[in-house]
């Protein structure tokens, strides 16, 4: 089966197969507009139901039921018009609409009338002391592996940070059997008082209960230790233990296993590359496209749904999702009725507001210090970023120039954040005036000789496509 | 409030921190002003090739001068720009590529240059071991090397401020103007006023040079680089090919720089490039046929840079044709970075004493004041 795509032309392509990529396709396709739906991932359903039509975890209650309400968006997608291509990789996006995308070790580049970004969100780094040992990871990871292999830690095992995720994943892992000695919960003291105000929206979404229980579920299994403020992991080549200081004595436990989440934030790469205008968002802490109510960016005819247009929740990428796909479809097909999805989408984000204050991480947690590394790929320290300023560095860009932050092939995902606002912090200006790092494709490295042999011009293309 | 300056420096690449540089090692105070930040544009993202090679003869004198900066660069800027030289290689594919070197060699040689030199199929390969076993020989320039731009930049604007100049980045040199015999130039809320204005604007500056009545056959263009993940060390020199549009570069870690003058959109006023990736897969072939070893490495990056074009191909160089006081330093047409170092020292020899040992008048604006010949009717 020839996996590139069918045609050389759609009128909107979407990236990303989570909950707003498949509501999305789904809503496009069924207006009868030519769709292609790509994902990275082997299968349908983002981070949130990644590997929904595979996991070899069936017992329904071990994931949650929101865990398996992924299957029927995920079966709407499938079964509509749409072309739909997993492992497929895009690379490139211009404000022409061209993408670059890689499938099967053959790249192929595509136009679309519409496209619609649904990258979703990625880890918020944690840059603790320690935290590039082996051995230490984040607890995105050990999901994707719980979700897609039934993998659980079966050794001493500390979990750290804070979030709705975090005490889903903890869950998770105690369900199926796994290990965890210890919970330690970073959420800063302050936060529960600041995010007060919020507090009604909240306990009146179905957030509330699911998390409240979730919480009671793991507190009744694990030492939970609150009002974390200090942590760093240690071992010689790797991880031995963990200490942490929280409103008492400073104490460590030994861990084969630390793992580190404090937040998702969007996932910018492919959006910034291809040159949508972003905000720092002072209540995310991340940096967020500009949109307007229907998802559109400053690029016409680039819209962005589900986390990757600001931290949402899975619910509200859905109804982002349809809600850029009616767009998309006002504007190819005027004619059509559609429907309206705001309504929809506010309910969904209620109670947001009180998720953001309440875990906005601490900032010793998101600023480290001295020896602590920023960048992984260059190795460089939080003393590095600092002495690069002292001599002239103002802003991530010219960081580069010192100490090649973000040039490694993360290009920045790992780092950005931290530099960020270390350099925002360093020079007395806000996250806004310092900026982020130019990023350019190819958004995940492809192969030179992929590269080398793209269909030179518009007859090959034709004759690859159909080949 | 106006403030007072001997010089007023309009753009921040290496031409103007240059510039700057030197006119404080002359006891001047200039001011420079950057829309931006300094290295924003071509000069802190380009392919950083220090080449003296294959250069059009009119510049090969300005490039002569930067080369004998650039070998004591850490004196003058306290920092050693990550220069390495181990010699600029051009690659003839063919029998017919290396006859062509041969008389371009001569003709130097003729000139009373001595850097380019003839090399054979023997001689090329102990310096480029990796290059395909079918090409016969070509040219080599062996003080040649390359440096890392963006600190490059950064370096000069640095060491030009701690002598004293003062700079304005983030804030775009507007309302230029001449009163009073001297030039004025708002930048944010402050205004400057200087016997002297260096137009040093980069891709910009054919704007400024038109608004004083001198406008010049410039476009704007966006030559592209890729870069790759680490590779085995297996090349020092910077490779060029004579045939094909395609430069090459190992850096002390492992990633390999692929430029060689490929084009992407540029749209200036937003201060983005439009890459255009099948002109990117051609260098990728080439490299692949050239090298093999490269075959299995992935790009990581790839972008491109805004920059001035001539017609001519050669820069603007020297005092205006028309104002007083004007100087332009402009239109390097993507082979400037080398140049940068020598033209900022020249450029404050004219300024200052009105004159300079190096042959710069065939780079003079005044070269597009004579009417383009029309056929004869
Ligand atoms: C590690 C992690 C785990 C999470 N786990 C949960 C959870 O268990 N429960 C929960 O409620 N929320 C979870 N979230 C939050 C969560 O991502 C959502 O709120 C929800 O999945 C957002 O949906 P989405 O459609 O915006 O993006 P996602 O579900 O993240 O989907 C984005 C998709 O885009 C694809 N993609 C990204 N870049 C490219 C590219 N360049 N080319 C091709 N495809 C690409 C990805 O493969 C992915 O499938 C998690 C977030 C992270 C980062
Ligand atoms: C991808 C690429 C690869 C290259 N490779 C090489 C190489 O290997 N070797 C080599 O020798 N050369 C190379 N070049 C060419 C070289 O980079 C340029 O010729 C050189 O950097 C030009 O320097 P500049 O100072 O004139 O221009 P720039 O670096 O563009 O600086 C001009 C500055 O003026 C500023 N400006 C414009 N208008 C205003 C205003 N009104 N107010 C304030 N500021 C203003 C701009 O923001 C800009 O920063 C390459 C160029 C590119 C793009």
């Amino acid at each position: 089966m020839s996996a590139a795509p069918k045609r050389d032309q759609y009128d909107v392509v979407v990236i990303g197969a989570g909950p707003a990529g498949l509501a999305a396709t789904a809503t496009v396709a069924d207006a009868g507009l030519s769709t292609l739906l790509l994902d990275e991932n082997a299968g349908p359903g983002g981070q949130v139901w990644r590997a929904i039509n595979s996991t070899p975890v069936k017992t329904e209650a071990l994931l949650g039921t929101d865990y398996w309400s992924g299957a029927g968006i995920a079966k709407a997608a499938s079964e509509s018009d749409a072309e739909i291509i997993h492992r497929a990789t895009v690379w490139s996006l211009d404000r022409n609409l061209e993408l670059g995308i890689s499938v099967g070790g053959g790249s192929a580049f595509i136009k679309a009338r519409r496209v619609i970004i649904a990258t979703g969100a990625q880890e918020r780094p944690f840059p603790i002391p320690g935290w590039t040992l082996p051995g230490v990871m984040t607890a995105g990871a050990a999901q994707t592996m719980l979700k897609s292999s039934g993998l659980v830690p079966d050794c001493p095992a500390v979990i750290a940070g804070q979030g709705p995720l975090l005490w889903l994943l903890a869950a998770q892992i105690l369900r199926l059997g796994g290990r965890i000695d210890r919970v330690l919960d970073t959420t800063p003291r302050a936060n529960y008082i600041a995010a007060l105000p919020h507090a009604f929206a909240f306990m009146t979404s179905p957030y509330f209960l699911k998390g409240l229980a979730m919480m009671r579920e793991v507190k009744a299994k694990v030492q939970v230790v609150k009002g974390v403020t200090e942590l760093s992991a240690s071992g010689d080549g790797k991880l031995a233990s963990v200490t942490y200081v929280a409103a008492g004595p400073r104490e460590t436990i030994p861990a084969d296993l630390l793992l580190l989440h404090q937040g998702v934030v969007p996932n910018v790469n492919l959006a910034m590359a291809a040159g949508v205008e972003h905000r720092w968002n002072e209540l995310q802490l991340c940096w967020t496209p500009v949109l307007d109510a229907d998802g559109n960016s400053s690029i016409p005819g680039i819209a962005i749904a589900g986390d990757g247009a600001g931290i949402g929740g899975a619910q509200a990428a859905v109804w982002r999702g349809r809600i850029a796909a009616v767009s998309a479809i006002k504007a190819l097909r005027p004619a059509a009725k559609v429907i309206d999805y705001s309504s929809q989408l506010k309910r969904a984000e209620r109670g947001r507001a009180f998720l953001d204050v309440l875990f906005q991480p601490a900032k010793q947690f998101r600023i480290p210090q001295g020896d602590t590394i920023v960048c992984r790929c260059e190795e460089i320290t939080a003393k590095d970023v600092l002495d690069s300023v002292a001599i002239g560095a103002t802003g991530p860009n010219q960081l580069k120039a010192y100490r090649r932050t973000g040039m490694g092939p993360c290009q920045g995902r790992l780092c950005g954040l931290t530099v960020t606002e270390l350099m925002a912090e360093a020079r007395g200006k806000s996250p806004q005036e310092i900026g982020y790092y130019r990023l350019r494709a190819p958004v995940k490295p492809i192969m030179l000789s992929e590269l080398a042999n793209l269909p030179k011009n518009e007859d090959a293309t034709k004759a690859v496509v159909r080949g | 409030m106006t403030v007072r300056k001997d010089a007023i420096i309009v753009g921040g690449g290496i031409h103007g921190c240059s510039t700057a540089l030197h006119l404080c090692l002359a006891g001047l105070k200039p001011v420079l002003i950057e829309k931006d930040y300094a290295g924003r544009h071509a000069s802190g993202v380009n392919a950083g090739g220090v080449r003296q090679l294959a250069r059009d003869v009119a510049e090969i004198p300005l490039s002569i001068r930067s080369m004998a900066i650039w070998e004591n660069i850490s004196e003058l800027v306290d920092d050693d720009c990550g220069f390495e030289s181990f010699g600029q290689v051009l690659v003839a594919e063919n029998d017919a590529e290396l006859d062509a070197c041969r008389a371009r060699v001569a003709d130097l040689n003729g000139r009373g240059f001595a850097h380019e030199e003839l090399i054979d199929g023997t001689e090329l390969r102990r310096l480029v071991p990796a290059v395909a076993e079918s090409c016969p020989g070509g040219v080599v320039s062996r003080r040649d090397g390359a440096a890392q731009p963006a600190r490059t930049t950064a370096a000069f604007r640095r060491k030009a401020e701690q002598l004293g100049a003062l700079v304005r980045e983030g804030i775009a040199a507007t309302s230029i103007r001449k009163e009073h015999g001297l030039w004025h130039v708002d930048a944010g809320s402050e205004t400057f006023a200087a016997p002297v204005l260096v137009n040093a604007a980069g891709a910009w500056a054919g704007r400024i040079a038109a608004q004083f009545g001198e406008p010049v056959p410039v476009e704007t263009i966006a030559p592209m680089l890729m870069i790759t993940s680490p590779v085995a060390h297996f090349i020092d020199p910077v490779v060029i090919l004579r045939g094909r549009k395609l430069s090459f570069k190992q850096f002390p870690n492992g990633t390999v720089l692929i430029g060689g003058g490929h084009l992407a959109t540029p749209y200036q006023d937003r201060n983005e490039t439009v890459l255009d990736w099948r002109k990117l897969s051609d260098s990728a072939s080439t490299v692949s046929e050239l090298f093999e070893v490269m075959r299995n490495t992935t790009i990581v990056r790839a972008w491109a840079g805004i920059e001035a074009r001539m017609r001519d191909d050669i820069p603007v160089f020297g005092p205006s044709a028309r104002h007083e006081g004007l100087y332009h330093q402009f239109g390097f047409s993507a082979h400037g970075f080398q140049l940068g170092p020598g033209a900022g020292a020249v450029m404050a020899e004219l300024i200052v004493s009105g004159g300079t040992q190096t042959r710069v008048s065939d780079l003079s604006i005044a070269r597009f004041r004579d009417p383009i010949p029309s056929p004869t009717t």
